[in-house]
This record gives structure tokens, sequence and C-alpha cells, in this order.
């Protein structure tokens, strides 16, 4: 059934289709409404799920985490300040091995007091452990949640996951969004049933005290967990479209075929580029994208199969790693480094809390990267 | 649970650090340097000793025995106990006719 | 082991036992101690929740524990909102009968855990949070905490500048929350917390008991009189032992003998540097904040006469 719904509300929606257990949360802007509707479907009994009210984001994923490990499925939302303060949880929701999924509605960090996107937010818990999906419309937002429930809990993956989407653009914005049908939803994604549970009947301790002959191997088994999230991904993406017609890669090519450049972006950018190929096309250039839908896992081999042997990569970032470049940039190169017949590789920062990034801007970006004179990286539209 | 875990590689860990035995493979007779001898005859089965060891292991008998496989030689059984029946003696040894103190086991 | 005989005395505390030999404590832990007591008045239908503090290390290192119960490892500051994720994940997966409990030293609970133990205290999770207040962070080495008494010595409040602050009154702060129980009590007094942690793990909503344990090695003192240093704090008042039931105080020791809080000090390394006036000092302040404890049990027990309750007035339903 097709609703007209924002961003924000497609996380409320897509809590409730996902049956939710246990949410737990704390407002912030932009976030806010995914909680609120969030609230009324439990205080109103159409989402069997309790939702703890908490005092802090940091302790909203405590919460989160303690309810996976008594094996409920469990999901949160944040953003921005909210995300940096959970950073600590972040980590240990990864490496508890639950897998709660958590919607991130990206916004830039203070100060200054910002409340518009860009990715830093998200892209500073790079390291946390979190599978993290970045979406271009409401749709991809609702698509990706299911996507990664099924994917956390799958019992050879047991890591969280983060459903990243733009302040605004996305979170505010109204677009039409088809949910699937709820008996179907439940047959491709079942109760959670979790591995290990913290269970008074059959008692044991989780996370104690580990020394370094021990403490090694454990992260080789978070590695090796997103290895297999790396394979699992396309895998239920493809099966997604198979049950509800829209399939998902962790790489999506727009009009590369033939393409000399291709532009690698990811969140709403990557539809605007959509357009901005298509008015490149038509003035003759060779040129297509790819939107990079999952930050991690990686997907590198998917990076290199599809930007192989091009003559030049454009990578946007709406975010920067200051005294380096933009964090997709960084990714793309390291993918592409051991490629015999890589391409060159031109960076634009641009976007950064919340600038508009426009068809004519990204076409811009592209003539830009075709003088040799363009700084590397170059932040677009600067004032100077 | 058992007691003592082999865990040779990566293969056989569970995914999450989780215990899988109990620390009672771990004899924590061998910290002692003080070691409490406990005189049957002035007992008056109060079962202080038993009550106040934070190691667990002063059994509810009566007289109680002493586990000097984990005794850790705190002193507070024979602190506490109200008639002297307990004397604390230098030394890890227990008294004849006792097992000597453990070997400290392997670092876990 | 010797053949099983014939008890001669009632025991006076359950003899179940979840907690086993071969843990990691110290000779003479008063925070293993109290652990042992609160897990007879708990049962096996238990979980708890554990902040960095001595015991993420007692229970021993991954793959082993002590217990025989399950426990959650959890950051320093979330010991409380962890019991109440947990609890959360219990009731909706059908398992109503788990006690959720928090089991964290005194840093872990009144400095950084307090903000989550004040949400889950606001929303009256149904969680029991057990304090064992050790009175500085033992696990790290003796650093002064909030709840370190005044004239102390630790590693940050060197005994030139011993700590020159009250210990933080954490209760009253658990009691304006308007929970429904909340209790001290002390280790060197097992009945006590059997029947306290019973009372409050039979009780719906967020309970706060904090458990006064000593720390041989932080105190400074010879661990034989880890309990005997324990019945001092009480018997000298310094810690009195009270229950708090919809804001009516209830002193449930009340030392029929005098006893000067030097007895309590002298037994005590930490304390070894401070002046006969120093002593007399904390003597005043523990005989004041006696009188005010009597007090406050004399006025919120007339109030529940007269009204049935002491703590804030909240709307019916």
């Amino acid at each position: 059934m097709k609703q007209v719904v924002t961003g924000n509300h497609t996380l409320s929606y897509g809590a409730k289709i996902c049956r939710a257990q246990v949410v737990s949360a704390y407002p912030i802007t932009p976030q806010t409404q995914v909680v609120e509707r969030i609230s009324e479907f439990v205080a109103d009994g159409e989402m069997d799920a309790i939702f703890i009210k908490v005092e802090s984001e940091h302790s909203a994923m405590a919460a989160c985490i303690g309810a996976s490990a008594a094996g409920a499925r469990t999901f949160t939302a944040t953003s921005a300040q909210g995300l940096a303060l959970m950073h600590e949880m972040l980590h240990w929701a990864a490496n508890a091995r639950t897998p709660v999924v958590m919607g991130n509605i990206n916004r830039g960090m203070g100060p200054p007091w910002t409340i518009w996107t860009d990715q830093i937010d998200s892209l500073s818990q790079r390291d946390t452990g979190w599978m993290q999906f970045y979406c271009e419309s409401n749709q991809d937002v609702l698509d990706s949640m299911i996507i990664a429930f099924k994917v956390a809990e799958n019992e050879n993956v047991l890591m969280p996951a983060m459903i990243v989407l733009d302040s605004f653009v996305l979170s505010h914005t109204t677009e039409p969004v088809d949910f699937p049908d709820q008996d179907k939803l439940d047959e491709f994604l079942p109760p959670y049933k979790a591995k290990y549970t913290v269970d008074p009947d059959n008692p044991h301790t989780f996370g104690g005290l580990t020394g370094p002959d021990r403490y090694y191997e454990l992260k080789w088994l978070e590695c090796e967990a997103m290895d297999r999230a790396k394979e699992l991904i396309p895998q239920v993406g493809a099966e997604f479209g198979e049950w509800f017609g829209r399939p998902h890669v962790m790489v999506k090519p727009y009009r590369c075929d033939d393409a000399e450049i291709v532009m690698v972006v990811s969140g709403t950018i990557a539809s605007t580029t959509k357009d901005a190929i298509d008015e490149l096309r038509d003035e003759g250039m060779s040129v297509g994208s790819a939107k990079v839908w999952t930050f991690r896992p990686f997907p590198s081999e998917a990076v290199r199969e599809l930007l192989r042997g091009r003559k030049q990569v454009i990578v946007i970032d709406r975010n920067v790693s200051f005294g380096h470049e933009g964090i997709f940039c960084t990714e793309t190169k390291g993918a592409m480094y051991n490629e015999a017949d890589r391409p060159s590789i031109r960076n634009f920062i641009a976007g950064l809390g919340g600038r508009d990034v426009k068809v004519r801007d990204i076409k811009e970006m592209f003539h830009l990267a075709q003088k040799d004179d363009t700084p590397d990286p170059y932040w677009y539209g600067l004032k100077t | 649970m058992s007691d003592e875990v082999e865990i040779r590689g990566v293969r056989d860990m569970p995914a999450m650090a989780m215990s899988l035995g109990l620390m009672t493979y771990n004899k924590t007779g061998s910290w002692r340097n003080m070691t409490p001898v406990l005189d049957p005859e002035k007992c008056n089965g109060c079962m202080l000793c038993w009550k106040f060891c934070p190691d667990v292991c002063v059994s509810a008998d009566d007289p109680p025995v002493i586990d000097y496989d984990y005794c850790k030689g705190c002193g507070v059984c024979a602190n506490e106990c109200p008639v002297d029946a307990i004397e604390m003696i230098e030394g890890a040894t227990p008294p004849s006719g006792r097992a000597e103190a453990p070997e400290p086991a392997a670092t876990p | 082991m010797a053949e099983k005989k014939e008890k001669k005395k009632k025991l006076t505390v359950p003899e179940e036992e979840l907690m086993y030999s071969g843990h990691l404590a110290c000779q003479g832990c008063g925070a293993t101690i109290a652990m042992r007591y609160a897990l007879k008045a708990l049962g096996p239908k238990t979980s708890f929740a554990i902040p960095a503090c001595c015991w993420s290390v007692i229970d021993g290192p991954f793959p082993y524990t002590s217990l025989g119960i399950p426990i959650f490892h959890t950051a320093f500051e979330t010991a409380a909102v962890m019991a109440s994720g947990l609890k959360a994940g219990f009731d909706i997966m059908g398992k109503t009968d788990v006690t959720s409990v928090a089991w964290g030293g005194d840093g872990g609970t009144t400095d950084i855990g307090i903000q989550a133990l004040s949400g889950a205290a606001e929303r009256n999770d149904d969680i029991l949070y057990i304090c064992y207040d050790n009175e500085a962070y033992m696990n790290t080495g003796v650093q002064r905490s909030s709840q370190t008494p005044w004239g102390a010595w630790t590693t940050t409040t060197p005994a030139r500048h011993f700590k020159k602050l009250p210990k933080k009154n954490m209760v009253d702060i658990m009691a304006a929350h308007g929970i429904p129980y909340i209790a001290t009590s002390a280790m060197a007094f097992p009945e006590d917390i059997v029947k306290k942690v019973s009372k409050a793990k039979d009780i719906k909503g967020c309970k706060y008991v904090q458990i006064l344990a000593s720390c041989p090695p932080g105190w400074k003192m010879v661990p034989e009189k880890s309990i005997e240093v324990i019945r001092l704090a009480v018997n000298t008042r310094i810690w009195p032992m009270l229950e708090i039931e919809e804001g009516v105080y209830n002193i449930t020791r009340k030392p029929r003998k005098e006893i000067p809080v030097a007895d309590y000090l002298k037994l005590q390394g930490r304390f070894r540097h401070l002046t006969e006036d120093q002593v007399n000092e904390i003597q005043e302040i523990v005989n004041f904040n006696w009188q005010r404890l009597r007090w406050l049990e004399e006025s919120t027990q007339e109030m529940k006469e007269k009204y049935g309750r002491a703590t804030l007035s909240v709307p019916a339903g």
C-alpha cells in the first residue's frame, strides 16, 4: 500500500511493520517525529512494544542493547549530537553482538549549532562495528530498514545496523512510500531468534574481562561477521526485489555501461546526481553515477567491478575528514589502489551543514574535475 | 557448566565473550599466606565462619570444614569466631592430614 | 570434604549459594560478601547488569564466571538503564518473573551513573539497583568518589590534603525521586541484607539499596577486620541503617550503646592522619546527622499517619 509520508514517519511505520519489540529513544531535532509517532503507536496498542523514554541517547542505546540481549527486536533513532553521545554504546552494541537497528538522521555536528544535513555524524562512527545504509529516498529508508533487520539478526552476522538519511531533505519531506503487506512482510522478516541471550534458566556472563590471548580472536569474529554481512546484503537485497519488486545492491550504477567517467555519490545527492547525469549525457558527456548504499560493510569488490578501467572517478562527499579529504573518496581510493587499470580519482566536498547541492552544482563539479588546475579535494561553492 | 574450558582457537569461541565454565577451576588457595585451622572441640556450631566467608569455602556442616583449595587466608572466620575455635597459622600449608596448598592455576 | 553431619543450629540466611569459590576478589573483600548475601535473597530468577567496578573483575575473565545467574557487563554509566532494557526485553519475551538487578560500585552508581539511575528512578522502571559502597574507586586504585567520606585518604586526596567534602547524600537524592523503596544496609549484617533485598525484590517499581562494603586494600586495613569494621560503621552510627518507603524514613537499627566513631576510624589506615580535633569534628558530624535522621523519621512517620504518605503527592491513576 502506498502512503505519502516523511522520511521520519517512514522510520516510525517501518519500526511498526518490522515489529520492533523494544524502542528506546531521546528526542533530538530532526529525529523527533520518528519517536513521537512510535510513542503513539505503542500508547494506542497498534504496536506490541515497550517504549522506554530515556533521559539521554547514551541511555537509549544502552536500553536497546539490554533488550536485545534479552532476545527482543529493538529499534531507536537519533541524530548528530545524540549519535556522538551514543558513541561508547555503539561499540558496546556491536561488540556485544546485539543486532539493534537505528535510524540516524544526518545532521552537522556543532558548534555552531546546526540542524541541517551532512554525514560527519554517522561517518565518525565508522569503526564502531555498525552497518551503515545511506538512503536516497524515503522508499529507500523503508527498504533499507527491512533488509537491515534481516541481515543484522542473521545468526552468522549479529551486528547492529544504522539507516542513514539526510535531515530535512528526507526526514521532513513527504514522498510516496510503498509499504509491504504485513503478512508478506512477517513471512519475509520472521521474529528475531536470538542465538545468545541473558537468561536465568541458562546463565552466562557476557562481556567479562578478556586478556590479549583471546580478545584478538573476538575482533576477528566481528570482522568475519561483517564479511558475511557483505555477502548477505546483496543476497537479501535481491530476495527483497523478488518479494516486493525493488531489488537492492550495495553499489547502484546509473547509466554507467559505457561511461568513461563515473560520479560516486551517496544519500540524497545520489538522486540529484541522476538528473545531472541525464543532462550531461544530453550534452554528449560520457558519464554515469554510482550510489554507494552501504558504507559499512564497504562494498570494495562492487566498487572495483564498477570503476575498473574508467578514465576518471569523481567522488562527491557531503562530509570531510579534517586534515585529509572526503571520506567516501578515501574509501573509494582504497578499494581501487591495487587495480592495475585504476582511474584517476577526484574529490569534491559539498553541501556541508545542509547547503543545497543542486543539479547544476553537480554538473559544475563534473566540469571542474576535467580541469587540471582544480585543487583536490575541492571545496565546491566555498564563498571566498 | 563444567569447570575448565579449553579454547584452542577462534572456532572454539562464541561470537560474544560469554562464560562457558566456572571459576571453581581457579584454586585460589594458592593465594594464601596464613591458614585458618578450626578446632572442632571448641566449635559451638554458630556458623558465623560459614556465613562471613567471602570465598564460600567454609561448609555449612557442624563442625564446619574449610576448603583449603579455595581459602585465601583472609582471616575473617578467625576474627569473627566468638569462641576462638579458629587459629590463623603462618604459611599456606594446612595442618597434617590435609592436602598441600594447591599449585597456582595457569593465568586464564 | 568431610561427610555431611547434622546441623546443630538453624542457619540465619538461606543456604543456597549462587556465588562460587575461585573468584578473583581480594582477601576479605566486602563487595564479594555483599554479593553472596544479595544472591541468597534474590535466587536464581535474576539477571545482573554490572558496570565497570570491582565486580567486572571479581567474577572472573572470559570464558568463566563465579555466579550462578546471568551477568551482562555494561559501560560505566549505564547500569540502571541496562537493567531497564533487560527488563523490557524479558517482559516483551514473556519472562516476566525475572528480577532485573543493576549492581554497581559507588562511583558507577553515585557519580558517573547517576544520570541513568535518576532516569530509571523517574520512570519508576521495575528494576532493583544495588550499590555496593566501598567509598572510593577501588578497582582503579583507590581514587576519591562522591561517596568518600570527609577526612579520608585516597590516592587523589593524599593524607596532607585529605577529602574535605562530605559523603554525598545519595539516599536523600533517591528519596527525592519518590521511588517505592530505598534502603541502606551493611555487609556485616547478612540477615539485614537478605531481608531488605528480598523485600525490594517483591516491590514493583524502582528500588534502591546501598550496601556499605569494606575494602581492605582501599581502606588500608587488615582483611580479617573486614566484617568488624562494617559492624562498627553501623554501631557508631556513621552509617545508619534505614528504609524509606513512600517517603517515610525508618531507622532499622538503633544502637543502644553510644560507641565513639574513633573506634571505627582507628581500624583504618585511610583515617590515620587525622588529628584528635578532626576526629572530634567527625563525631560531631555523625551526631548531627543521626539527630537529623531521627527527626526525619519522626516527621515523615507523623506525615504518614496524617496523610498516608510522605512523598510528593501524585495524581491518582
